[in-house]
């Protein structure tokens, strides 16, 4: 696959919206380096990545949320900026999200023109013009709703449409769509193509976010690719295949290099089987070894996570079988999870791990105090102790273990999160999303410390969202899509390719 | 170490009770003579009992806005058992008042734990359904001073090593709930569940029933105050204590208690108990009206808050990697 060159696109027209050589860092991370971006009125163009690729940052430096480090950006060849999410829709460029932003208690129509409503001579709310105005919108798009109805009277897809005609309302000529079909059913879907073609037909230039290859070869144009923050191809959608695209976005050089581990999986410690859920996940049967890392990959909102949870005792599997050990256990609490030997380290570890009030020698010893403590009563000196030998072993630099956790730096709060899990002696550890957000030298950091674990005997479930990561770490990965397990990858079947076939489902 | 004590939020309330007393004597010296201010204290036991209790549910993200109401219930309910068995021993009508309010705030924490209802909605409700309950089992009449025998209303006034009863009894919860909070799982329990409740979850923790057994002690805290007011002002009816949940709440915010939780001691709580107690005993004193008694409290609230969120915004976050070696 040769890369293709930006100037070849010119060719069709001019591009209403282009990015040149945008770059966007934060401290410790260059989220964007020098992309480059065209968009073209009439067409759709499929931007298309791994998760960290940089879409997310990509779509907020349009809508003015971010501003560029670097770069310029054009709208229609003359060079703007856009200081506040305002200017960004006043020049046309509107955006529909993921997760829509609106609100319950206004009508359709207050929703559709919150902040922009027509007024009347007096500066009130011109009720009537609005109404009239979001019908128009609403019937353009094929919605049938009524404007005066209540937001939350409607379903998750017709909240949908009206964040679309939302997005409509300003008069938009560039439209950004993230994801937009990740909670719609399969008829919605058809409904939402059948509005991307009138779009087109009215001229507007569409950027279509998506991890699904079926809806990105039924009806982009275009397509860019983006990975690691960096732009590798653009060109059009017929002069490729999916097997071209998929080499594109996983296709890196391995320059990450991760720890050499002995890949041979000691006595097994846990097995799971027919593990399922009413609406989550479904027949989720594995093994597990002493000193092996089993990975988990999957799309964003596959249920990997969820499972994590029902395996933790957060929520409750509707059915299905934990070993641990070889004796059969029910976990109904996470207390019972980690008296069994069984820990999560969740995603969000700093809403989910750090208690930043209290001390960093508390946080340790929290999840361990029934080893710490006799009657009930504290035997701080334990704690100290306890507290002391974790931290050391994750090399944590702070003043005093009585310092409270909140005025630690984010990278150390996560080791003291560590190292309050390691403290429980577990015999499995579930990491999810290990190293995400943060830079690839705390990175290595990570990977070399989940291979000494392994090494050291404990079983290590991992949840990511990385590929490289996923392959360079696990000894096994279990692919899951819409809450099943597609596939189980392990020696030469486990390549990035193969990961997001599974996981896309082609 | 001994720097932090001495910048603690804890340090800088009792520099600032000691300023006020300092000021009042500058008006009337009475005032700071020892027996005066055990005088004070001792008026301000109730206070620092509820103060106490209220701490430990605002600790755990709660608040309990019921407390003055169940110490009017309690309070009503072992003054007719009295009336009723004028020969029980007090020792046992303590523990009927620990006991009846317990279960009140019991009642609240079931509200609050397994039917996930906002505490600040469950408190309202039962402050006046327990308020209601005063009325309905004394029929609104009041239990007055002749009715109640003479040993029910002595124990809070008698005196051991000339300090009275009450105020002992507030002594001893100083000492017990300061263990609790700092040397047992439990209290380090609510601790956890106010700075992060998820994170909480997450090592093991029921932060419902955490907070179940912080408003459990938040009641038998106000069931014990509630026979020491009965007793101690020999009177029982149905508005005792009226309102006075809102100063066991700015008593605790003055304390330095966070009420986004996770943050406090009793120690605070004790020292802001004491601020306004003797604010409310002090300015009479010195010829001060009682509407300015009133905007000095509403005022001491809002210094205290700006200076804990100014304390808490300077310590800051140690990023500079200079910053992180051991000092």
């Amino acid at each position: 696959m040769q890369m293709q060159s930006p100037a070849l696109a010119s060719a069709d027209a001019v591009p209403v919206l282009a990015l040149d050589r945008v770059t966007k860092s934060f401290p410790g991370v260059t989220a964007l380096d020098q992309v480059t971006l065209a968009l073209y009125p009439g067409q759709v163009t499929a931007l298309v990545g791994e998760n960290g690729a940089g879409k997310s940052t990509l779509v907020k430096i349009l809508t003015g949320i971010y501003q560029p480090s670097d770069g310029t950006i054009k709208v229609d060849g003359a060079d703007i900026r856009f200081p506040t999410a305002r200017d960004a829709t006043r020049a046309g460029i509107t955006a529909i999200h993921q997760e829509t932003v609106l609100f319950d208690e206004l009508s359709v129509a207050e929703n559709i023109f919150l902040g922009h409503a027509p007024r009347t001579r007096l500066g009130l709310i011109d009720w009537r013009t609005m109404n009239s105005r979001a019908q128009d919108i609403l019937t353009g798009i094929g919605a049938h709703l009524n404007p005066e109805a209540k937001l939350r009277d409607l379903g998750i897809a017709n909240k949908h449409l009206v964040a679309i005609a939302r997005a409509l309302s300003v008069d938009a000529r560039v439209v950004i769509m993230d994801e937009p079909t990740a909670a719609l059913s399969h008829t919605e879907i058809h409904e939402l193509y059948e509005l991307v073609e009138k779009l087109k037909a009215q001229g507007k230039a569409i950027l279509f976010i998506s991890h699904k290859f079926d809806e990105i070869f039924r009806i982009a144009d275009r397509y860019t690719v983006f990975r690691d923050g960096q732009f590798i191809s653009e060109g059009h959608i017929r002069d490729i295949d999916e097997s071209d695209l998929v080499k594109m976005m996983v296709g890196r050089d391995m320059d990450q290099v991760f720890p050499p581990r002995d890949r041979n999986p000691g006595a097994q410690v846990m097995s799971v089987s027919g593990l399922c859920h009413p609406t989550e996940f479904d027949d989720i049967s594995f093994d597990l070894g002493r000193g092996e890392i089993l990975g988990f990959y999957g799309l964003v909102g596959a249920g990997r996570s969820e499972i994590m949870q029902a395996l933790f005792g957060i929520t409750r599997p509707s059915g299905g079988t934990v070993t641990i050990d070889g004796a059969a256990i029910t976990i109904t609490s996470p207390a019972d999870a980690i008296a069994a030997g069984l820990v999560y380290v969740p995603e969000d570890r700093g809403h989910q791990g750090a208690i930043t009030p209290l001390p960093i020698f508390q946080n340790v010893t929290l999840p361990s105090l029934g080893r710490t403590s006799r009657n009930g009563f504290l035997r701080l000196a334990e704690e100290f102790d306890l507290a002391r030998e974790y931290t050391q072993r994750l090399d944590l630099r702070a003043a005093s273990l009585d310092a409270e956790l909140g005025t630690l730096s984010g990278g150390n709060q996560q080791k003291v999160v560590i190292a309050k899990w390691l403290a429980t002696q577990p015999k499995i550890i579930i990491l999810d999303e290990p190293t995400k957000g943060i830079d690839i030298g705390s990175k290595a950091a990570v990977h070399a410390f989940m291979a000494e674990l392994a090494a050291q005997g404990l079983a290590v479930i991992m949840v990511s969202s990385e590929i490289p990561e996923v392959v360079g770490m696990s000894d096994r990965v279990i692919v899951m899509r819409e809450g099943r397990m597609v596939a189980e990858l392990s020696g030469d079947d486990l390549t990035p390719e193969k990961l997001v076939r599974q996981a896309a489902g082609i | 170490m001994l720097k932090r004590y001495l910048t603690s939020r804890e340090a800088l309330l009792f520099a600032a009770i000691v300023a006020l007393c300092l000021l009042i004597a500058t008006r009337f010296a009475g005032f700071v003579a020892p027996s005066n201010l055990l005088r004070v204290f001792n008026d301000t036991s109730p206070l620092i009992l509820l103060a106490i209790g209220q701490m430990i549910v605002i600790l755990t993200k709660c608040i309990d806005l019921s407390v003055a109401a169940n110490l009017a219930l309690s309070g009503m309910c072992v003054a007719m058992l009295n009336l009723a068995y004028p020969d029980l021993p007090v020792a046992v009508i303590v523990m009927v008042a620990i006991g009846l309010g317990a279960l009140m705030g019991m009642f609240n924490g079931i509200l609050v734990w397994k039917l996930a209802i906002p505490p600040i909605v469950v408190t309202l409700g039962t402050l006046t359904i327990y308020r209601g309950f005063v009325f309905l089992v004394s029929d609104g009449s009041w239990v007055n001073s002749h009715q109640m025998s003479p040993a029910f209303k002595a124990f809070p006034r008698s005196e051991l090593l000339g300090i009275p009863m009450m105020s002992w009894v507030a002594l001893a919860a100083i000492v017990i709930f300061t263990v609790v909070m700092t040397r047992t799982t439990l209290g380090r329990a609510f601790y956890a569940v106010g700075g992060n409740p998820h994170a909480a979850t997450y090592t093991g923790l029921n932060v419902g029933r955490t907070q179940f057994w912080a408003f459990t002690i938040s009641g038998a805290l106000a069931g014990l105050t509630g026979y020491l007011w009965v007793s101690r002002y020999a009177v029982a009816y149905v508005d005792i204590a009226g309102g006075f949940e809102l100063d066991v709440v700015a008593a605790c915010v003055i304390g330095g208690i966070s009420i986004a939780g996770g943050i406090g001691t009793v120690g605070g709580a004790v020292l802001g108990a004491l601020f306004l107690g003797i604010i409310k005993n002090a300015l009479p004193v010195v010829d001060i009206s009682p509407f300015w008694q009133m905007a000095i409290s509403g005022a001491a609230i809002i210094i205290a808050v700006i200076v804990n969120s100014r304390t808490r915004r300077n310590t800051g976050r140690i990023i500079l990697k200079s910053a992180e070696k051991p000092a």
